[in-house]
């Protein structure tokens, strides 16, 4: 079976001169929840965008389940949805009827039953004669979501689902993809926030500056990249790590007022027990600590050191 | 797959249609009450004084140039609005991603505008009756240019709305352009009337082709041909069919 989703070579100049995209390579399984993460400007939106028909590539090649996304735009068309990065709705219209209206666009017969389920799903079912410039922010995402969800799509584009979002939302948020996850749809989502990649994603995709930087298992990104820090705030200031810590990957900082033990989340135990143990053998005190971990930007500088 | 997009035109037409319904009394108030003054000034004060022109009572006479001006003018607002406001508060998205070609979309966003711009244009036919004795002629033919007059119109205003970059540019066109055409291309006078040059120089006003061939359907006379005014109305609907293709095809101004 073709991959659900098939990039290549795709580019995108804006007509600003502008290069958003610089030959982009990606191929999505079916049924997987593929995370792109990237920072601001990376070229994630124009990506998604690309494949939803919103805007033109450059240059390069879309497969959708096999199919050209120009050649035979109707077909990969009526399976994709798409949750935009910015809410944009109809604001005459009620709830319903912008989710009915979705669906006939996408070109399914009414089937008021399957929207009054996504309805209920949403937590929207209260609201559906509501105009939709009364409802909240947070209720206006959902609306975007089921109008997303109307035509029953097989592939699904997040584009930073929980940017400015609540942590309850947040939460239903995640619930219902892995929901349609298991119900076999596909979904694409973006985000900025590498511990959203790592709690929902079976596989990541890093992009940056219009190209993508590896594809990988999430588990295995993670332990590539996933290191943290336990800062330790010491009583007293040492010069030099004693001769008993050598071996230990610990360094000093802030003029010796501060040890920094490197470890690995995803090992088999940390080594923090142990290490905690080893200092108090050697009456080193400890005023504070506080771990850390790797920040999207650390694996960038990571990556870009090892490219 | 399915050859057409039914129920995604069907979804467009019956949502503008619904807009259209919501102010359905606006709808219908602004035109009568238009049709009212127009026929107190132009056909009480004026027609007082020329009983006739063109062999017709003129309140009569100016029936359809009245209604083609607000056709024109309502076809082109309502067209361009339709599209413009998607693209302005970015809902346009939904449009440009769904499995719907170019040609589907025209379809029904300019089969809704034509089509409330026939209603508009049958209510002040109606609001007319009461005013004067009227005529007609070929209704045929009248309701055949009617339709093609708010096609092609609808047509135009929905290129201006995808040309327009705020609403400043949605309304140049509409108020620089196609009101005094209207107003000078014979809606309320035979072009007969006129001195030359000026005569000559409104046979290039296109609005005069329009205007004579409703007119004619109506009184069986009009300034020019029947067969001009035809294929006046084919070659604009041409050149309007034309610019959509090129426009959807470029993207030009829907998507970057
Ligand atoms: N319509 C446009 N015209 C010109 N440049 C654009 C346009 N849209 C986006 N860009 C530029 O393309 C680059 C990629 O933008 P894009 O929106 O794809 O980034 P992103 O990864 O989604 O960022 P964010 O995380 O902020 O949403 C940016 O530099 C942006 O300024
Ligand atoms: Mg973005």
């Amino acid at each position: 079976m073709p991959p659900i989703l098939s990039i290549s070579g795709v580019e995108k100049h804006y007509d600003s001169g502008l290069t958003a995209l610089g030959g982009v390579d990606l191929a999505v399984r079916r049924g997987e929840i593929f995370a792109l993460l990237g920072p601001n400007g990376a070229g994630k939106t124009t990506l998604i965008s690309i494949v939803c028909g919103t805007v033109t590539m450059s240059a390069g090649t879309v497969l959708v389940a096999g199919r050209n996304i120009v050649t035979d735009f109707r077909a990969t068309r009526s399976t994709i949805g798409l949750v935009p990065q910015e809410i944009a709705l109809d604001i005459f219209s009620t709830v319903w009827n912008t989710v009915q209206f979705s669906r006939g666009l996408f070109g399914r017969a009414p089937d008021p039953a399957y929207i009054e389920q996504l309805l209920r799903d949403l937590s929207l079912w209260d609201k559906r004669h509501s105009k939709t410039i009364e409802l909240s922010g947070g209720m206006k995402r959902r609306v975007m979501i089921a109008k997303a969800l109307s035509h029953e799509p097989e592939l699904l584009f997040l584009d930073e689902p929980t940017a400015g979002v609540d942590v309850n939302l947040r939460r239903d948020m995640w619930a219902l993809v892995r929901r349609l996850r298991d119900r076999g749809v596909t979904i694409v989502l973006t985000t900025h926030y590498i511990e959203e990649a790592e709690e929902m994603a079976d596989r990541v995709g890093v992009i940056d500056k219009g190209r993508i930087l590896l594809v990988e298992d999430t588990a295995a990104l993670m332990e590539k990249m996933g290191k943290r820090r336990l800062m330790l705030e010491l009583q007293q200031p040492m010069a030099a790590i004693p001769a008993e810590l050598q071996g230990w990957p610990l360094e000093l900082q802030s003029d010796g007022q501060r040890m920094v033990f490197t470890f690995d989340a995803h090992g088999e135990g940390t080594g923090i027990a142990a290490l905690l143990k080893r200092l108090g053998e050697l009456g080193i005190d400890i005023k504070d600590l506080e771990t850390t971990r790797s920040s999207l930007e650390d694996i960038f500088v990571s990556l870009v050191e090892r490219g | 797959m399915r050859g057409i997009n039914l129920h995604g035109i069907w979804a467009i037409y019956r949502t503008e249609m619904q807009r259209a319904l919501r102010t359905v009394w606006q709808s219908i108030a602004t035109p009568v009450i238009t049709t009212a003054l127009y026929f107190v000034v132009f056909g009480a004060a004026i027609g007082s004084h020329m009983q006739q022109m063109g062999g017709v009572d003129y309140g009569a006479f100016i029936v359809p140039g009245l209604m083609m001006l607000t056709i024109l003018t309502q076809s082109i607002s309502n067209a361009s609005i339709a599209i413009y406001f998607p693209k302005f508060t970015g809902t346009l998205f939904e449009i440009l991603s769904a499995p719907l070609s170019a040609f589907e979309a025209v379809v029904a966003y300019v089969g809704a505008a034509a089509t409330k711009s026939i209603g508009i244009g049958l209510i002040i036919l109606v609001t007319a009756t009461f005013f004067v004795d009227l005529e007609i002629r070929h209704p045929f033919w009248m309701l055949g240019f009617l339709a093609i007059t708010s096609v092609a119109f609808s047509l135009f205003g929905f290129i201006i709305g995808i040309w327009a970059k705020s609403f400043e540019q949605l309304a140049i066109i509409p108020s620089l352009v196609v009101t005094p055409l209207t107003f000078l291309g014979g809606a309320f006078y035979s072009i007969d009337m006129l001195a030359q040059p000026w005569r000559t120089i409104s046979l290039f006003n296109p609005v005069v082709y329009l205007v004579s061939g409703f007119r004619w359907s109506f009184h069986g006379v009009g300034d020019v041909s029947v067969a001009a005014s035809l294929a006046f109305m084919t070659g604009f609907m041409a050149i309007c069919l034309a610019i959509l293709w090129w426009m959807f095809r470029t993207g030009y101004r829907l998507k970057p």
